[in-house]
Formats: structure tokens, C-alpha cells, sequence
């Protein structure tokens, strides 16, 4: 059996492959001889074996067959098969194949050989992808490791530490002795990795973070060194001194202050000094300034360092350097929330962000002026976003128009002004808006009662121009069909009216109807808009051949639409008008997290169980009402509706108060109905006995599962008698 | 937290992986392709990071890249990595190897996956920072690669 090809060999043969086909051939050929040498047991091509195994792994191709022999490299005595072993079960295993427990008993070995670098590998191994069990078994030897003299295998325990503690936080304590003096070691190295592991225990324990806290000074002392030291060759990076274990110390800092006001105060002068005495012309100082900007604004700092923090930010801003002006960004992000004010002062800056030519910037920036938007600079905030809105990628505009619409929301300075934005981005950005922007758009319109005329003018002028944008379309379309009698009397205040004939409009909705642009749900807001106009306009004729001819449309839902405004006409004309008339002004409801009284109604149905209905409503002030003494049923198997409501028919329920508190009162009247006694009305009288007005009432009915088809239960919500009842 | 790294040349041929996190074979291959897809696009004036592709997932991670000639050396870090911190690191990880390598080119790191895979263990260990000092890197790894010379041994 010739010697198995060389490494170098096999990818010297893969990169001659021409195809793809090519490369698959080779690789299946030599996948068989080495299968073959691995049957044979051949102990000194292993270790070339297994290199060539990983080397086809890394290109995609299946290596699973190699992890025993990995097993068995790990297990040899040569440190060339131990070092590609190792390197193999870290590539090819991982605690979801049965076989890695085995390698066990050969790291614990291999922990305890003479060899520091086979002890290395061993805790390389463990610290990458020990599994719970493997660290449970090994934690003690690495604890071990962790108080050595030796350096190079001290760093090592301690990230293999800390993975042992993320697999099995409940060993974190078996590690706190070793920690002791840690901070006292003079390599670099070993200080970078007890770092990291002390933040770890921080992180996960707050019990470990106050016992930590004392070690604050310990940390600014050796910060202090490191600024102060001057040259010192082997840590340099570009003039500073160890920038990583800089950033690291800076970083536990900030979870050690956080929240305490010693350690902060603790900590408040050597921030100071890093802030100011770092130099910033190449990336490691900005580093370190960035992580120091970090913590300052994280820990309980003096209101002067803020300041300074945010202006090495603001400074960030206007370097050239891309990274920076990200990295500067995305801190701003995450401190507008508290120094809002702050962060205002360079909102300029943040908007010319947004014309930056890189893509992760411009996101960035774009997050940031909608977190900056506030009464007083909105509407120059809008202009800028409109701007970007328009030049912007794909991906951006439906985030982008989201925002906009929420922001306009909020703070909008005039109903005009709204609608205007609203309509800009839906012309700009029509097809990218979300959803659910339509009917909020649609109810947006209909509460601003004066702009109607205006709106539906623009709109019509906006359908003129394009009707491929299909939200813009549908608010269009809509607002035609409610307004499209104050469209043709050219009554718009606002704006020079139009004139325009109602065949026009006609025309623009029938082109909707055929248009190939239009979706089915657009053609269905077309036609019911084209049936509404029926009671608003005179030109009847035409609006019922429009609607017989799609009683024979292919698309269902336009074909049931039609047959139904068909028979409208023919049989119902009279019901005409007071179906088709003006929506009413539809309220919002708004889920604010006081003032929502919530009425349980649940007494009439005996046969529910009371906590399931609270349990729906989740209990915000919720008033139960106490069960009346309707005798229960059984329930018998069909006909349990008709069980309930036999049973009201049986008892007559007086009238009770269920709710009378601050002036708040409800109450409930039962009466069978007339026409039908096996209906039951129940009515709620709901009344405001104090002065002042009651805002954001909301009514909301609780239906039991057994009830909730519409035969059931009708609710007719009586807005006016509330409103006006005092 | 590291979550992998990925060195792969302009036609994403990947020329070394890491993952640091457990992803089943063929979802490490898509995880590369989408990597490179992303990282391919950007311009050479942009910044270096990007908000990590849909497979790798989360949104947590980051990919922070450097392009150097033909390679690409892709960090993908979580928000308990700092930025710049990475992209320093991935310069003493290249300078690192231009001193094992006398001269670096992407030649090397195709015949030598085994050896940059050892170099790169001495930096990174389990996803996080081991040794950021390229002088005691690089002579650590002298020191192992003297030993398997020292064995009597079949050179892989």
C-alpha cells in the first residue's frame, strides 16, 4: 500500500479541477483511500489523513468518518497527531455526537502532562467545545491551571474558565479562590483573560459584582499604568500601550459603576484623563476613547464628564473615518434616551448622516433622527426624512415611511400639514408602506372633517398622475367614494379648486376596475367606491352597468360585491341612501395603561366559569359582577345555546348597579325582547356624575366561546347617549 | 462574544472557517456563501461593519470585515465585542501572520489551512480574545511547530 498522498499534494491535485464535477471526482477518490487507510489502522499516516479530511471539510464536503480517528490521535503520545487531533475534534465534534465524551479521560491526561503546550491544547480543546458533562468532570483541573505560575497556560485556564461557567453557571463559585490574585499578574496576556473572566462572573451573578466592586481601584491603578507608563515595546500598538486590555478594563469598569456611586466616583478622574489624553489619530485611540465614552455615559458620572462624553461623540461625527461615524452613531442611539437634550445639539450633524453615501450609516442615522423628532423640530426633521425617503434604498422606505407616519402622528402641527406628509409619502413611497397604514390613513382622513374636500382633491390629482402605487390608490379610492360630491362642487378652501365632471371621476375609478396595476383588493375598494358615489352623484345609469357587469367577474369577492349592490338597486332601493350615507367619525382605541375600565359581562351564562373570562381580560381594573341565581341546566349536547337562553326566559333579572367608583357609574337592565322572547337585552347604561369630562373610555365585551356566533349576541353600541348623558 | 470567523478571496472560496457556535454542516456552507454575498457588495470607501446576515442570525450580531489584496478576514461578533477593538484585532491577526508566513500571501493560507488554523488559536480561544501580543504569538507557535519538527515523525 503506497504511502497516502501529502497534504499539499491534494490541494496542489483540488485546484487543478476545471468544474465542479471535477473537484467531487478527486475528492471521492481520495475520501476512499483514506477510508481504506483508516480501516487498516495505519498509525503513522493518520495524523496526513485526518490534515486532508478538514481540508475537504472546509470546502463542504462530508467528513463525519474521521471523528474516531481524531478520537485516536488525541489518544497518541506524538504531539503532531495530538496537535491535528485536537484541532479535528474541535472542527468535526461538538456535543451533539455521542463520541466526544470519550475524548474525557484523554484531555484530563493531557491537562496534567509535562508538556505545556499539550496542556495547552487539552484546555484549547475543552475551553471551545467541553460539553456540561465534560466541564462538570474537568472544572477542578482547571481550577488548578488557573492558580499556575505559568503564564502561557494561566491565560488559557482562565477562558477556558470562563466557558465552563457559561455551560455550567452553578461551578462559578469553585473558580472564586482562584481569582484572588489574578489582577496581580505582571503578563499582559494573563491580566487581558482574568479581565474577561471576572466580567463574566460579573455578568452573570450580582452577588459577584458587589464582591468584585473592591477590585475597582485595584483596575484603575493598573489603567493608570498602562496611560502613564510611556514606551513599552512589546505592548505598543501604533504608540499606545496594550489598547485591548485597555478596552477591557474600561469595559468591566462599566459594569462594576454601574449603578453604585462609589466605584463610579471611584473611577470618574482616570475616565477623565483617558478622555482627554488619548490620541485619536489612529484607530486604537478611538477605540479606547469610544469604550471610554461608553462608560462614562453607563455609570453614575459627574454631569461635566457627560458632557464631555457626548462631545468626543459629536466629534466622532465629523471624522472621516466611516468607522467611527458608525460606531459614533450607534452610541448616540443607545444614550438619547437619557441625555436627550444633549444629543439634540448635534441633530445637524446626525441629518447630513443621512446623505452618506454607506449603507450601514445611513441606517444608523436614520434610527437616530426618528429617536431626535420632537414638537419643536419637526417640521424641519420632516423635510430632511422626506428627502431621504425619496433618495433612499428599497430596503429602507418601509422602515422609513413607518417611522415618518409615527413621528407625524405625534407631533403634527396642523391636520393640513399631516395630511400633506401623508400624502407625499405615499406618492414618493407608495408601494413599501406597511399594511396597516391604509385604514389608519383612512381613519385619519375621516376625523379631520374640514380637510375632506381638500384631501380628496389631492388624492384625485394623485391618481391621475400614477395608479400603480396600490396604498395610495385605495386611500384614494375610498376618499372618492365618501367625498366625491365635494369634489365635483369644487368647494376646497385650501387649495385652488378643480373642476372636475363626475364622468371624470367615473372614468378614474372604472380604469382602476380594468387596470392590470390594480390588485383584487384594490379593484373591491374601487367598486364599493363606485357604488357609494351612486347616493352622492347623479349619473346613475352608469353606476349600475358598471356594477351588473361585474356580477359576472371571475374574481369572487368583486362578483359577490357586485350581485350584492345589484340587488341594492333592484330590491332595496329605498335602503339605499342610509347604507351608502357618510361614515361617522370613528374613534381609536387607544390602549393607555390608566383609565381603561374594563366591564365584565359574564352574569347571563351561567354555565361559565368565571376566571376564564377574567383571565382573557387580563384584569385592569376589571369588575366582576356578581352571579345572579339563575338555577343551571345540564347542558345538554346539542342545543346548549338554546339551554342558555331558555334558562333567562325562565327568571327576570332586576336591574343592578355593577360599577359605581369616582363618579363612574354602570348599569345593567335585563329585558326579554318583545317581538322574540328568546332574546335577551341586556342594555348598559354607563354615566359621568362629576364635572370634568371622562376620556378614553373603552368598552369591551367579553364573549364566552360557547356564544361568540353573531346569532347570538348582537351588541348595539349607542355612541350618542353616551356622550351627551351627563 | 466571537461567533466565527471566516477568511474567504474575492470568489468566496473559503480559505479557513471557525465557527465558535455549534451550525450543522451544510448551514456552515450557506452561512459562507451568504457572508460573502453581503460582504461583496460593499464598496471599498463604506465602513467595515454590517448588520449580520439573516442565518447567523439575530439581532445581536455584527460582521466586522477587513479586505486585504484577494481575502477577506470576517469576524462575526455579538454586542459584548467592541467594534474597533475587532478590527484591530484582525490587523494583528494579519500582521501575525505575515511573521509566521515571511510575507503573507493568499498562496500560504491555501497549502497551510493546518498552520493557520494554530496560528489563529493562540489569539482566539472559545470565541474570545486569548493573546493580542503578535511577539509572543508568534513565538509560541515557533516553539509548537520546533517540537513536531523535533518528533521523528511523517510530515503531514
Amino acid at each position: 500500500m503506497p504511502a497516502p498522498i501529502r497534504l499539499r499534494e491534494l490541494i496542489r491535485t483540488i485546484r487543478t479541477a476545471r468544474t465542479q464535477a471535477e473537484e467531487r471526482e478527486m475528492i471521492q477518490k481520495e475520501c476512499a483511500a483514506i477510508r481504506s487507510s483508516f480501516r487498516e489502522e495505519d498509525n503513522t499516516y493518520r495524523c496526513r489523513n485526518v490534515a486532508k479530511l478538514l481540508y475537504m471539510h472546509m470546502l463542504g464536503y462530508p467528513a463525519h468518518f474521521g471523528q474516531l480517528e481524531c478520537l485516536k490521535l488525541i489518544a497518541s503520545q506524538k504531539f503532531t497527531d495530538k496537535r491535528i487531533g485536537y484541532l479535528g475534534a474541535m472542527l468535526l465534534l461538538d456535543e451533539r455526537q455521542d463520541v466526544h465524551l470519550l475524548m474525557t479521560n484523554c484531555i484530563k491526561n493531557d491537562l496534567n502532562h509535562s508538556t505545556q503546550y499539550v496542556q495547552g491544547l487539552a484546555l484549547c480543546t475543552l475551553g471551545c467545545m467541553g460539553s456540561s458533562e465534560m466541564c462538570r468532570d474537568l472544572a477542578g483541573e482547571v481550577e488548578k491551571l488557573l492558580k499556575t505560575s505559568n503564564s502561557y497556560l494561566r491565560k488559557k485556564a482562565a477562558l477556558c474558565a470562563v466557558h465552563v461557567i457559561r455551560k455550567v453557571p452553578e461551578l462559578m463559585e469553585m473558580f472564586l479562590p482562584a481569582t484572588k490574585n489574578l489582577l496581580s499578574e505582571k503578563n499582559h496576556g494573563v491580566l487581558h483573560t482574568s479581565v474577561v473572566l471576572l466580567t463574566e462572573m460579573c455578568e452573570r451573578s450580582p452577588d459577584m459584582l458587589s464582591h468584585f466592586r473592591k477590585l475597582v481601584p485595584q483596575l484603575v491603578r493598573i489603567l493608570k499604568n498602562l496611560i502613564m507608563s510611556g514606551y513599552s515595546p512589546e505592548h505598543d500598538v501604533s504608540g499606545i500601550s496594550d489598547p485591548f486590555l485597555q478596552v477591557r478594563i474600561l469595559r468591566l469598569l462599566r459594569i462594576l459603576g454601574k449603578g453604585d456611586d462609589d466605584s463610579s466616583e471611584a473611577m470618574n478622574d482616570i475616565l477623565a484623563q483617558v478622555a482627554t489624553n488619548t490620541e485619536t489619530s489612529k484607530n486604537v485611540g478611538n477605540a479606547i476613547l469610544y469604550e471610554t465614552v461608553l462608560t462614562i455615559m453607563d455609570i453614575k458620572s459627574e454631569s461635566g464628564l457627560r458632557v464631555l462624553a457626548i462631545n468626543i461623540l459629536g466629534r466622532f461625527l465629523l471624522n472621516n473615518d466611516k468607522n467611527i461615524r458608525y460606531v459614533a452613531l450607534t452610541s448616540l442611539l443607545k444614550t438619547v434616551q437619557t441625555d436627550h437634550n444633549a444629543v439634540q445639539r448635534h441633530r445637524s450633524t446626525i441629518v447630513d448622516c443621512l446623505k452618506d453615501l454607506d449603507v450601514s450609516i445611513k441606517r444608523r442615522a436614520m434610527e437616530l433622527s426618528f429617536a431626535l423628532v420632537n414638537g419643536n423640530n419637526i417640521r424641519g426633521m420632516m423635510k430632511e426624512l422626506l428627502y431621504f425617503l425619496d433618495s433612499c434604498d428599497p430596503d429602507f422606505k418601509a422602515d422609513c415611511a413607518s417611522g415618518i407616519f409615527l413621528a407625524a402622528e405625534k407631533y403634527a402641527p396642523s391636520k393640513r400639514w399631516h395630511i400633506d406628509t401623508i400624502m407625499r409619502v405615499l406618492t414618493t413611497a407608495g408601494s413599501y408602506v406597511r399594511d396597516d397604514s391604509v385604514p389608519n390613513l383612512i381613519q385619519l382622513i375621516t376625523n379631520s372633517v374640514e380637510m375632506h374636500a381638500y384631501t380628496v382633491q389631492r388624492l384625485y390629482k394623485a391618481l391621475l398622475d400614477d395608479i400603480s402605487q396600490q396604498p395610495l390608490v385605495q386611500v384614494a379610492s375610498w376618499c372618492i367614494g365618501e367625498y366625491g360630491d365635494l369634489l365635483v362642487s369644487g368647494q376646497c378652501e385650501e387649495e385652488e379648486p378643480i373642476q372636475v365632471s363626475e364622468d371624470e371621476v367615473l372614468d378614474v375609478l372604472e380604469g382602476l376596475l380594468v387596470s392590470n396595476l390594480s390588485t383584487p383588493v384594490t379593484r373591491g375598494y374601487s367598486l364599493t367606491a363606485i357604488m357609494k358615489l351612486s347616493t352622492r352623484f347623479s349619473s346613475l345609469n352608469r353606476i349600475k352597468k358598471v356594477v351588473s357587469i361585474y356580477g359576472s367577474s371571475i374574481d369572487v369577492e368583486l362578483q359577490q360585491r357586485a350581485v350584492e349592490y345589484n340587488a341594492l338597486f333592484k330590491k332595496y332601493d329605498h335602503m339605499r341612501p342610509a347604507l351608502l350615507e357618510r361614515m361617522p367619525i370613528m374613534e381609536k382605541t387607544i390602549f393607555s395603561g390608566d383609565g381603561i375600565f374594563t366591564v365584565c359581562l359574564w352574569s347571563v351564562f351561567p354555565v361559565l366559569q368565571a376566571n376564564d373570562l377574567l383571565d382573557l381580560l387580563g384584569g385592569n381594573d376589571v369588575v366582576p359582577i356578581i352571579q345572579t341565581t339563575v338555577p343551571t341546566k345540564p347542558a345538554s349536547a346539542g342545543g346548549e345555546l338554546l339551554d342558555l337562553l331558555g334558562d333567562l326566559s325562565l327568571t327576570v333579572i332586576p336591574p343592578m348597579t355593577a360599577y359605581n367608583k369616582n363618579g363612574l357609574i354602570i348599569e345593567f337592565t335585563f329585558e326579554r325582547s318583545n317581538p322574540n322572547p328568546n332574546i335577551a337585552v341586556i342594555t348598559i347604561h354607563a354615566t359621568n356624575s362629576t364635572e370634568a369630562d371622562m376620556t378614553e373610555f373603552v368598552f369591551q365585551a367579553a364573549v364566552p366561546k360557547v356564544c361568540s356566533f353573531p346569532s347570538c349576541i348582537l351588541i348595539n353600541l349607542l355612541f350618542m347617549s353616551w356622550c351627551i348623558g351627563t | 462574544m466571537i461567533k466565527a470567523i471566516l477568511i474567504f478571496n474575492n470568489h468566496g472560496k473559503p480559505r479557513l472557517i471557525r465557527f465558535y457556535q455549534y451550525f450543522a454542516e451544510d448551514m456552515q456552507q450557506q452561512i459562507i456563501r451568504e457572508t460573502f454575498h453581503l460582504v461583496s457588495k460593499r464598496d471599498d470607501n463604506v465602513c467595515n461593519f454590517l448588520e449580520g446576515g439573516s442565518l447567523i442570525g439575530g439581532s445581536d450580531y455584527k460582521l466586522i470585515y477587513r479586505h486585504y489584496a484577494t481575502l477577506y478576514f470576517v469576524f462575526c461578533v455579538d454586542s459584548s465585542e467592541s467594534e474597533l477593538g475587532i478590527l484591530d484585532l484582525i490587523q494583528v491577526f494579519v500582521e501575525t501572520l505575515d511573521k509566521c508566513f515571511e510575507n503573507v500571501c493568499e498562496l500560504d493560507l491555501i497549502f497551510h489551512m493546518d498552520k493557520v488554523h494554530y496560528i489563529l488559536q493562540e489569539v482566539v480561544m472559545g470565541g474570545m480574545v486569548l493573546e493580542t501580543n503578535m511577539n509572543e504569538i508568534v513565538a509560541q507557535v515557533e516553539l509548537q511547530n520546533r517540537m513536531e519538527k523535533s518528533e521523528v515523525n511523517q510530515v503531514i
